[in-house]
């Protein structure tokens, strides 16, 4: 199963949350950030930075559904 | 590159009484490598300067806060502010900081505007009644965070001037003890552990009970973790925001031009709000070291495995490298990433909330009072980490 990650350059605000929690995943190397790649393999720090991200600009797809961020 | 074998300067550079942006900074900035810095206590320290440096020290996790336990961390005063979910990496941090992300996001703080709206009216009418001159500090940039954070967080906004002498020693760099220190820390940990309680007997709408159910229902936290967390919410949410309200309209009243431009279109409020920030360099000195894990090259200075790095952030708010003119206040500006609110896993967690109380003070104060001006001397808070007038009167 692979997970699709994006991020929201209209919703960033460049915290810079994401890449400090998943550096392999996002990187902020400009105004935005961004995945790094277009798919990746499932790894919970990615819903965590979904999660955490102060602007909700992350969304994780598993390919069926939306399942980051988290629903409480 | 250079290296550590040089005196180091005495360190912070930003005096207490006013907002200004000590000239050391921009010779800092402007020399090639990092400036060596000796803090009153703690070992020495880099101190980074630049925009892209600050971001690659705030942002890459191959610098820790965490290591800074087993270090005699870079401080103002003598007492260790090493505890607290700022002392923390990834992945203990994102478990703590996922409990409350959600309470703070964009979306969520947004639906308190009307409430924030309503308790700025309510202020503003008051302090209007009381007639000028009137301190701007105590009857409203105090009591609007302060009511705002003790009703989310569950805290009762009346003990205000009890956890007021604590907020102050936790943010203070005076000559404190470190017994003094500590001593007041815990009796806003017993305090916070009272409330705690009383929660768990009667559960509320608001944030305490919603971590008293992560900790008792989840066990995704220590109770210590929880007293913490609930006492960083109510300082940090509160002491930096009264502060910059009257540092924002002190630093308009500084830039009548600015301020015109602002009364004429208030649209400019959210834009204003991120130049401020931008602007103003709030805090007296560079604090919360981070610790280099391996050997990292920064601006051309190679920061050892175990070295602290200090990052000044309102002197990276003015580097001309990323910002246009950026000593000049433009409360109109485009592409304002500013590190105003810090940069990385420690971004501010109250960013949102702090820019709509910011926005709903700012436009709701020079609304109201065309004419408003200072009506006094201001008197300043000393030996604080945050600067701000402690009496700052004013008149319309």
């Amino acid at each position: 199963m692979t997970w699709n990650v994006r991020v929201d350059p209209e919703l960033c605000q460049a915290s810079g949350m994401c890449a400090g929690v998943a550096p392999e995943v996002f990187a902020l190397d400009g105004e935005h950030a961004r995945a790094r790649t277009d798919g990746i393999e499932p790894d919970e720090r990615v819903l965590d930075a979904a999660d955490i991200c102060p602007a909700q600009a992350i969304t994780v797809h598993d390919g069926k559904s939306v399942i980051g961020p988290r629903r409480e | 590159m250079t290296t550590a074998d040089i005196t180091p300067t005495a360190y912070p550079f930003n005096t207490p009484d006013g907002l200004q942006l000590a000239d050391a900074y921009e010779r800092a900035r402007d020399r090639p490598g990092l400036l060596r810095v000796q803090m009153e206590y703690g070992e020495p320290a880099w101190l980074v300067t630049r925009y892209a440096d600050a971001r690659l020290v705030l942002g890459d996790q191959r610098f820790s806060r965490a290591a800074g336990a087993s270090h005699d961390e870079p401080r103002q005063s003598e007492g260790r502010r090493d505890s607290g979910i700022l002392s923390m990496d990834p992945p203990d941090h994102t478990r703590l900081r996922s409990l409350v992300a959600k309470a703070f996001t964009v979306r969520q703080i947004e639906k308190l505007r009307p409430q924030v709206r309503e308790l700025t009216a309510g202020l503003l009418d008051d302090m209007e009644a009381a007639g000028p001159p009137a301190d701007l500090v105590d009857l409203f940039a105090l009591p609007l965070p302060v009511a705002v954070i003790c009703r989310m967080l569950g805290v009762p906004a009346e003990d205000r001037p009890r956890f007021r002498v604590w907020s102050d020693d936790a943010l203070s760099t005076s000559s404190l003890t470190a017994a003094e220190f500590d001593a007041s820390r815990d009796e806003l940990r017993a305090y916070m552990a009272e409330l705690i309680d009383q929660h768990r007997k009667s559960p509320q709408d608001d944030l305490m009970t919603a971590l008293i159910e992560a900790r008792d229902g989840g066990d995704r936290l220590s109770e210590l973790e929880l007293v913490d967390l609930c006492v960083g919410i109510l300082v940090a949410g509160h002491e930096t925001t009264a502060s910059q309200i009257p540092n924002f309209v002190l630093t308009l009243l500084d830039h009548p031009d600015q301020l015109t431009r602002l009364r004429a279109d208030p649209g400019l409020v959210p834009g204003a709000v991120e130049e401020l920030l931008r602007f103003v360099p709030l805090g007296s000195g560079a604090g919360q070291p981070r610790y280099a894990t391996e050997d990292i090259e920064v601006g051309g200075t190679l920061v050892r495995a175990g070295s602290p790095v200090l990052v000044a952030m309102g002197a990276a708010n003015r580097d001309a490298l990323r910002f246009t003119a950026p000593g000049v206040l433009d409360i109109a500006r485009e592409g304002n990433q500013h590190l105003g609110f810090g940069h990385g896993v420690h971004h501010c967690l109250g960013a949102p909330l702090a820019r709509l109380e910011l926005q709903e003070a700012l436009i709701a104060l020079i609304t109201r009072f065309p004419g408003l001006r200072l009506a006094g001397d201001v008197t300043w808070k000393s030996e604080m980490l945050v600067r701000g007038p402690r009496v700052m009167p004013v008149g319309w």
